[in-house]
C-alpha cells in the first residue's frame, strides 16, 4: 500500500480525533480525503509534526495523532527524546515509513536503507513502539488511540504518490477552525 | 532585584504556563526558576525549531507558551518562525539570551551576535534589548504586546544585563 490508500483506510479512526499532519502530499491527501475542523495541516516546516502534535496533547487532554513520515521524523529526530521523556497517554505518533522523501519525488531515505526508526524511537526511551504493515495499521492504530498510554506506530509501506492538488485553504482559516475544534 | 524572580513572576502574571528551554549559561538562573514554578510546564528541547513546534501545538492547546534560547541558533529557527509562527499567526514571547556583546569573552560568539538583529529585522520581529537590570521592568509590558499582537518577539539579553561574566 502507498500512503494515500493508508489514509483512506485509517480516515474513519482519525476523523473524530485531534490530527496534525504533515507537510507537503501528506496533508494534501488528508485534505481530499476527509476535510474536517479537526485536521491542522502544516503547510510548512518539514520535521514539526511530531513537535506541534506533542505541544498539543501536553497543553490539553484530548487524543492527539500526529501523522509524520520517515524522512520528516529524521529531519528533527531530536524529538523522540522529548517525546519520550515527557510521554502523555493522550498522545500517539504515526509515522508512515515508506523510506522515501515522497513530496519531493521518492528521493530515497535512510530509514529505508539500514536506520529502523522503530530501534530509534526504543532507544530515545519510548516506552510503546510498534512497527507495523501498512495493511495491519487499522486495528493498531485504534487500539493505542484508546489507550492510556502514549504509542510511538512506524508503519511500513511502498513509496508512491498520487496527483492532487495544493491546499489553498489560509493558514489563519486552518489554525483557527482547529482551535474551536480543541475548545469545543 | 532578582531578575530571574522577576522574569518567571511576570509569566506567571500573564498566564504564560508552557515554557520550552535550550539552555545557555547566561539563562541557567531563570531555567531554575521555571523549572521550580508550579504553575509552569517546563519542557526542554533538544533544538530551538523543535521548541517553537512545541510551542505552536501548546497555543493550540489553549496554552501560553515562550521560548527560551540563545542567539546564536536564532539561525535554524527562521524557516518555523516564517512558515509556523508567523503564517499561523501565532504569539510567542522568544527570551533570548544574547551571546557576543558587551561582556562577551568568546569571541566566536560575536559571529552570530553582529547578524541577530538583522536577522530579526528581516523577518519583522518586534525586538526589544534588555542592557541593564532596570530594562527588565519593561519585560511585563512585551509579554502583553505579544499575545496582543499574535506575533512571535524577541527580548535580547546580554551579558551585562545578567551581570557579566565574574572573573572570566
Amino acid at each position: 500500500m502507498i500512503r494515500s490508500e493508508i489514509l483512506k483506510e485509517i480516515a474513519p479512526i482519525l476523523n473524530p480525533h485531534l490530527v496534525v499532519c504533515n507537510i507537503g502530499l501528506p496533508s494534501q491527501e488528508l485534505h481530499m480525503i476527509d476535510d474536517n475542523e479537526r485536521n491542522f495541516y502544516m503547510l510548512g516546516t518539514m520535521g514539526l509534526s511530531s513537535s506541534i502534535g506533542f505541544g498539543l496533547a501536553l497543553a490539553q487532554d484530548k487524543p492527539v495523532i500526529s501523522i509524520d513520515g520517515d524522512g520528516s521524523v529524521l529531519t528533527n529526530l531530536g524529538t523522540l527524546p522529548t517525546i519520550a521523556n515527557n510521554a502523555t497517554g493522550n498522545y500517539t505518533l504515526l509515522i508512515i515509513d515508506n523510506g522515501s522523501y515522497g513530496s519531493t519525488g521518492d528521493q530515497p531515505t535512510y530509514a529505508g536503507k539500514k536506520t529502523s526508526l522503530t530501534a530509534v524511537a526504543k532507544a530515545c526511551g519510548c516506552d510503546n513502539v510498534i512497527e507495523v504493515q501498512d495493511k495491519d495499521l487499522g486495528p493498531v492504530l485504534q487500539d493505542a488511540i484508546d489507550s492510556d498510554e502514549m504509542t510511538i506506530i512506524v508503519c511500513k509501506c511502498d513509496s508512491g504518490n498520487i496527483k492532487l492538488p495544493v491546499i489553498t485553504l489560509d493558514p489563519v482559516v486552518i489554525r483557527h477552525r482547529f482551535m474551536e475544534a480543541v475548545a469545543s | 532585584m532578582n531578575i530571574d524572580k522577576k522574569i518567571v513572576d511576570d509569566l506567571v502574571a500573564n498566564d504564560v504556563s508552557f515554557v520550552t528551554t535550550v539552555p545557555c549559561k547566561q539563562l541557567a538562573g531563570v531555567i531554575d526558576e521555571v523549572e521550580n514554578r508550579d504553575e509552569i510546564f517546563h519542557i526542554p528541547s533538544n533544538k530551538e525549531d523543535e521548541g517553537m513546534g512545541l510551542c505552536a501545538g501548546a497555543f493550540m492547546g489553549g496554552k501560553r507558551p515562550m521560548i527560551i534560547m540563545q542567539n546564536t541558533a536564532l539561525g535554524v529557527t527562521l524557516n518555523t518562525l516564517a512558515t509556523l509562527t508567523q503564517f499561523y499567526r501565532m504569539p510567542l514571547p522568544m527570551l533570548i539570551s544574547y551571546r557576543g556583546e558587551l561582556r562577551e569573552p568568546v569571541a566566536c560568539q560575536v559571529e552570530m551576535a553582529v547578524h541577530t538583529k538583522a536577522l530579526l529585522a528581516q523577518l519583522n520581529i518586534p525586538t526589544y534589548h534588555f542592557h541593564w537590570q532596570k530594562d527588565v521592568e519593561e519585560f511585563d509590558n512585551i509579554l502583553k504586546y505579544t499575545f496582543m499582537s499574535n506575533k512571535p518577539v524577541a527580548i535580547l539579553t546580554d551579558a551585562n544585563f545578567w551581570g557579566g561574566y565574574g572573573d572570566q
